[in-house]
């Protein structure tokens, strides 16, 4: 399976963001998307996904088959919202997402043992702090499998020992033959991947 | 697709869902109504059902404009357009329309026979509104849909959600409060406007998820 961008152009407002982006990723790469604020990492992740329009170039998921016909129906997107209800338990929350999503991977219980909060599954969500809401975000990742994570700032809102431990899921993940692509302005702590570098900004 | 429709509704019942209001809303509107008319029995009984139709019609117009909005605001809409491969979004917006319709319009249906009493109606009378407020309002709720999508992205589109919808929702009004009266009146008809009723909400069901679905992948940011 491999992810492959070509002279991808996006833009915001009428405004090009940024052109020319190409990339091919096959299984087990990562790339990181690095630059300045209003560099276009966010857009490229969205354009990515299928949620913005390219405004020109193409993106396309090679080696899918069925049970991934486009590259959207591959990606995990972890985007700055968490996608998570506060008036709804954790349990309630992560599990809604995995039989909406389908292709279940690990239990709910699992998922969150491995974001280390194996005890807030009862709680309301809404009661959580903004680190741990990120990290049941992560675990959304984990309950339901798609081959391609498209994070955008992942790591926001998360402390030292959450940044190590996220890290060895997203290794974990690629060693799985998992392709990442991670917006960030902080290393992310993953050993030999691509970077790319957007332009400028505005 | 279940998972959907029971989210949404435990997200409408408990606190902060709101589904309550229009309730509240709708018996307010109706239980005021005798006060401002006066107590002439045989008006109220004549006026009713065009009254329980016009508090349904608002009362289920309030929380409309946070149908998309809520997901929107923490990201769950981007994922659901992301699924659009597994669950088409049109079908998931009318799961999404039909969670609503059953949180905050459906207490309304059931609050109706005890508001009826209220306006002095006959039995037969407040089953027949009871009946064709259950077959009209989703009609309402899956055009109002429309309205939801396109305002998604405005952060007080409320009051523009009910206007854009409003017009819209006429025919399902008139429809509706005349087979109310068929059933009462004898030589008004009440089969023939309630089937169109029924046309009407059937039609909505597949034109609004549908421009809604494509509002929304347009207005996605």
């Amino acid at each position: 399976m491999r992810l492959i961008a070509e002279n991808l152009c996006g833009e915001r407002g009428g405004e090009q963001v940024f052109q020319g982006i190409g990339f091919d990723l096959g299984e087990g790469d990562a790339l990181l998307v690095t630059g300045p604020n209003g560099s276009g990492k966010s857009t490229l992740l969205r354009v990515v996904a299928g949620l913005l329009p390219a405004s020109g170039g193409l993106i396309r998921l090679a080696g899918g088959r069925e049970t991934f016909p486009d590259a959207a129906s591959a990606c995990h997107y972890l985007g700055h919202g968490n996608a998570l209800k506060t008036a709804l338990s954790v349990n309630e929350n992560l599990r809604f997402w995995q039989e909406f999503a389908g292709d279940p991977h690990l239990s709910v219980g699992e998922a969150l043992d491995m974001v280390g909060l194996p005890q807030v599954g009862d709680l309301p969500y809404g009661y959580l702090s903004t680190g741990q809401r990120r990290r049941v975000s992560i675990a959304k990742l984990l309950v339901s499998y798609r081959p391609v994570w498209l994070l955008d700032e992942p790591t926001a809102g998360l402390d030292k020992a959450s940044e190590a431990q996220f890290a060895a899921l997203m290794g974990a993940h690629l060693e799985d033959g998992g392709i990442i692509l991670a917006a960030t302005h902080i290393p992310l702590g993953l050993e030999g991947v691509g970077a790319l570098r957007m332009g400028e900004g505005l | 697709m279940l998972a959907l429709f029971v989210r949404d509704l435990r997200l409408g019942i408990r606190a902060g869902g709101g589904a309550l209001v229009g309730v509240l809303f709708f018996l307010a509107v109706v239980a005021v109504v005798p006060f401002g008319v006066g107590p002439d029995l045989n008006l109220l009984a004549r006026i009713g059902p065009a009254i329980l139709w016009i508090g349904a019609l608002l009362a289920s117009l309030l929380g409309l404009d946070r149908l998309f909005q809520a997901d929107r605001e923490d990201g769950s809409l981007d994922l659901m357009i992301l699924s659009d491969a597994r669950h088409m979004l049109a079908f998931t917006v009318f799961v999404k329309c039909l969670a609503h319709w059953a949180a905050s319009v459906l207490p309304l249906v059931i609050a109706s026979p005890l508001l009826g009493l209220f306006m002095n109606m006959e039995p037969t009378g407040i089953a027949a509104t009871t009946l064709t407020l259950l077959v009209g309002t989703p009609a309402i709720a899956l055009i109002g849909a429309v309205g939801a999508a396109v305002a998604v992205s405005l952060p007080r589109g409320g009051l523009l959600v009910s206007v854009l919808v409003l017009p819209l929702t006429i025919p399902v009004l008139i429809f509706g409060v005349t087979a109310a009266y068929g059933a009462v009146n004898d030589p008004s008809p009440f089969l023939p406007p309630f089937l169109i009723l029924a046309a009407l909400t059937m039609f909505f069901a597949v034109i609004g998820p549908f421009a809604a679905a494509l509002a929304l992948k347009h207005l996605s940011d």
